[in-house]
Order: structure tokens, then sequence, then C-alpha cells
């Protein structure tokens, strides 16, 4: 398939006598964006070094748009956004942006960019004075110079307030919605549960679980919860349900994705006697959990 | 032309903390100092002020440029790797030799303007005060030249302990030792061959052509044989005499590219 970016089959990395990457396969497609989860240390940062060319993979194979990591074409290809971006302090943010755009080969609309990750009163100042969050988003307007197929942004939201991060996602879908392949490493569950396609949880250097949400949650067969206030009578509602009660008025089940329907219809039944329900799937903070303590095999 | 880019920001960072105006200051002080304290000989040798100038200045000039040039590049890649811009800088399609290029061509262009301007100063009241000939212009010239070429060499050798180390306060602490190394206890150890040999195949043979093999040695003898007053000046007659005149030029020309050569192998070495 064409529309495969990035393609890792079998990457295995020793570091001394350590190996820091099991066989590792993950694909990205054109407009795809993937999380990639995991630990410190569970080798998500190699990982993207390796993508990148930074360092030396030892076996197994890794295509970046068919090119190979670290080559002239896949390095034209591949907008990085490092964590906890860095620059140098002396020069101004107009000056850092047009040495990236050259070394890129890009003719970019500068100011513009600048503009668009909300830096445009910042322009000419050094990035000395910029705060995290502002030299975060520099980093980010350097993600954009040209149109990379493949982007890596490795702990974006560190050090973004709340509004920045919904900037930053918004800016990703864009990105996506040109047909960049986005994998984003991150720690941030709640963020990247609701704005990526597919989620690759990584763990002691194994990829252990690459799915969607919802095929994520299928396979680790995680219960939803659910819970019941009575009106008067918790005990009949224990009775009914064979849940466990929480409280004088509240009853909590837990129940497989298949069962859900069937109970709702039971607690409907049961007319005046219920006061309130709430249903909590399970997210994907009880799915990390999951597959990141999952034994490995 | 993607190390034109390089060069570029790097010069403006020279500029912008104050490397190119402190550089050029010292310069410009130590040159002026030794032409007044040197001032003297000039009656008693039979040469012009100048000369004698140049003389004091190319002493000058072998600590002072492989100083300065070090302390410009040791932080050349392990700070960019301690600030964590390394590794974005790595990940544009510039190669790694691209890259110490352009920071080569920033770092030798801010040397040349603190050469030229402070030796220049110097030489100019030299010569105002004292008179200048042909001979003694062209020395100061070579001086400026030669100067550039040895902070060169030491700017791609600040490179190489930059990429070899793990931080920044690493690099300048090899600096520092390779600053000793051949600038002050290369000679010591000839010095004490040439003693200890007392005038044999040593010393007539084998010691010139260590000398020579260090660019700061290198250096001294090119300004000082390729001038006679400046030798007279200097005294230093004998060690120049015993070598072929291409031998200083060469070493000075080779070392440049193969400290680039050295700093370019350690630097492929480095993941940020």
């Amino acid at each position: 398939m064409t529309d495969k970016i990035l393609e890792i089959q079998g990457l295995v990395k020793d570091r001394g006598q350590t190996r820091v990457l099991h066989g590792v396969d993950l694909t990205v497609s054109a407009g795809e964006r993937v999380a990639l989860l995991g630990h410190n240390g569970a080798g998500k940062s190699t990982l993207i070094k390796t993508v990148l060319g930074l360092t030396k993979m030892g076996s197994g194979s890794v295509k970046i748009a068919g090119h190979k990591p670290g080559s002239g074409a896949a390095r034209a290809d591949t907008a990085f956004l490092p964590e906890a971006v860095s620059f140098h302090p002396a020069l101004t943010g107009r000056e850092q942006l047009t040495l990236f755009a050259r070394l890129a080969g890009q003719k970019a609309d500068i100011a513009g960019l600048l503009e668009r990750v909300g830096l445009a009163d910042a322009l000419d100042r050094r990035i000395g004075t910029y705060s995290k969050g502002m030299r975060q988003r520099l980093g980010l307007a350097q993600v954009l110079l040209g149109k990379p197929k493949l982007a890596l942004l490795d702990e974006p939201t560190s050090g973004l307030d709340p509004i920045s991060r919904q900037d930053l996602y918004a800016i990703i879908d864009e990105l996506a919605a040109a047909g960049c392949a986005v994998l984003i490493a991150s720690h941030a569950l709640t963020e990247v549960e609701a704005r990526t396609d597919r989620i690759a949880i990584m763990r002691k250097g194994h990829l252990v679980a690459d799915d969607t949400l919802a095929g994520l949650s299928a396979k680790a067969g995680l219960r939803t919860k659910m819970r019941v206030r009575a009106t008067a009578d918790a005990e009949a509602l224990v009775q009914v349900t064979g849940g466990r009660r929480m409280n004088g008025a509240s009853v909590e089940i837990e129940i497989d994705a298949a069962g859900k329907m069937e109970m709702l219809r039971k607690i409907a039944e049961m007319g005046g006697a219920v006061a309130d329900v709430d249903i909590t799937p399970p997210r994907l903070e009880d799915l990390y959990r999951f597959y990141a303590k999952e034994e490995l095999h | 032309m993607r190390f034109l880019a390089i060069a570029q920001a790097e010069m403006r960072i020279l500029a912008r903390n104050r490397w190119l105006f402190m550089a050029t200051l010292i310069m410009v002080l130590f040159a002026l100092a030794l032409t007044f304290a040197g001032s003297a000989p000039t009656g008693t040798l039979g040469v012009d002020m100048l000369t004698v100038s140049v003389t004091s200045m190319t002493t000058l000039s072998v600590y002072l440029a492989p100083l300065l040039a070090l302390m410009m590049a040791f932080d050349a890649v392990a700070g960019d790797a301690e600030r964590g811009s390394l590794g974005l800088l790595l990940s544009y399609p510039a190669g790694r030799g691209e890259i110490l290029l352009g920071k080569f061509s920033a770092h030798l262009a801010a040397l040349t303007i603190a050469m030229t301007i402070g030796f220049g100063t110097a030489g100019a009241i030299a010569a105002y005060m004292g008179g200048a000939g042909q001979e003694s212009v062209l020395a100061l010239l070579r001086l400026i030249g030669t100067s550039v070429l040895l902070g060169g060499v030491f700017l791609t050798l600040g490179y190489m302990v930059s990429s070899l180390a793990k931080s920044a306060t690493a690099a300048a602490g090899m600096a520092a030792g390779l600053w000793l190394i051949f600038v002050v206890l290369y000679d010591l150890g000839l010095l004490g061959a040439v003693v200890m040999d007392s005038g044999g195949w040593f010393t007539e043979t084998l010691f010139p052509w260590l000398m020579v093999a260090n660019p700061a040695d290198a250096f001294r003898l090119w300004n000082i044989a390729s001038s006679e007053s400046v030798a007279l000046a200097s005294g230093m007659v004998g060690a120049a005499s015993a070598l072929p005149s291409w031998a200083a030029p060469l070493s000075l020309a080779v070392w440049p590219l193969l400290g680039f050569a050295f700093a370019r192998l350690a630097f492929r070495r480095v993941e940020p």
C-alpha cells in the first residue's frame, strides 16, 4: 500500500547489553493520527530517534515514505517536535524559523506560521525571553514548515496550558487532514483518547497493543461500570442486578459490553424504584493500566 | 547552500552574545600592549618598529589564537546537545558535515575580524610611530593570515572535543587540556629531549620535524623563517633554518583539514 508513510517491521535495538526495542511492528498511514503510549523508559523516545535516523537500529526495517531513516529524502519528509524543545536563546523566533526553513529548502511564510501558532507578538523577540509554552509553540511552528509526510511529536503538550493544548490538537488535526501521518508520543491519556485514530502502547521495549480505542476495549474485556441510585430501597436493586451496594441508596454494577443493554432493560423495568443511572465505559486510563501491566509473552 | 544558513545564524549568535566584540577587544588590547612594551630594542637591532611589534605579536598569537578558537568551539556540539537543540537540528536535511562547516565558517570569520582589527591597529600605530618597510608590512599580513589559520586548526580540534565530551563542562576541560598540550607541554617535552640529547642525532635531524608537526610551532617557524629581520629580532634563526621553507606552511595548511576530519568523525558518533 502506498499510503503507509511510516512502516516499522521487527525493529530491534540494543543499547550495550540491554535490549531496548524487541521486534516492534508499527505502521502509520497518511492522514492517520496514532498515539504512542508507555511509561518512561518503555522505548518511545528510542523508537522516535530510530525513525529519525539519530540512533542506529539493530535489526528489522524502518521506512519513511519508502526511504531509509536518516537519509536526505527521509529527513526532508519528516517533521519532528522533540520533548521539551529548545533553541538557541540568542536568536529571535523569526530568525530561528528562517534558519529551519532554509535548512529544509522551503520558502515559507514565517510571519504567517508564527501567527498560526499564536506567536505573532513575539516574532522579533529573543527566544531566551520566551516561556516554556511559547518555545513549544515555536517548536510546533517548525513542524508546520513545508508539507511533512510524517510528523513525530514527542510529548507535544508538555508545558502547555489547556487552551494551548486545544490549539495544538486543532493544528494536529489540520496536519492529518492535509494527509500527514502523525505519531504522538504522550502521557496525557485523556487528551489522546479523543484526538487520535489509533493507540499503540509500549512496555519495556515491546509493542503490547496497537488498535483503535474500541478495539482495545473489546480485547481487554474490561467491564463497563454502571451506578444506579434507588429512590427508596437499594436492597431491591441489589436483588435484581446482582450489583454491589455503595452506600445507602446506590448500587454499582460491573458488566461486559455485551450484557449492557440487557441490564439496562432490567433496570428500566423497575420503574419508579430507580432514581438515576450513570454509565462509565472503560476509559483509556483503565486500558492503559491493563496493557501496561499485562504479562509479556 | 545549507551551511551558509547555519553560518549566518552562528555569526548572529557570536555578535549577540558579545563574543565577536570581546575577541576583538582582547586582540586589540594585547597587541597594543605588546607593541608599546616591545618598542625598546628597535635601535640596537637596526630594524623598524613594526618588525619588533610583529615579533612580539607572533609570540602573543601562539597563545591567544588557539585559546580564542577553543573558547568559541568547545560549546559548538556539546552545548547544543546539552540544551537539547541538537536533535531537532539533526532531524533537518542538513548533513553533519554541513553543520560543522557552517559553524566553522562563522567562527573563522569572527577570528579573522578579531585578528585583522587587533593586529592591524597595533601594526598601524607601530608603523606611524617607528616606521615600516615593505618587508615588515608583509610580515604583518603574514602574521594575520597565519593567526587565522592557526585559529582554524584549534576551531576544528575544539569541535572534536565538543563531540567527544559528554557535557559542555567536560568539553571546556578537554579544550583547556588541548591548549596546554599543544601550546605549552609539547614544547617543554621537546626542550627536555634536546637538553638530554645535547646536540646529538635527535637534535640535528628529528627535532625540527617534530617541532613543525605541532601547528603552534609551525606557526612560529613560518612567521620567523619567512622574515630575516623578524628572525633576527626573535633570536630564533637556528631552529628555523634547519627545515625546508615549505615545511611550516604545509603543516599549517594540512592541520585544519586533518582537524576537520577528526571533528567530523567524532560528530558522526554523537547521539543527541
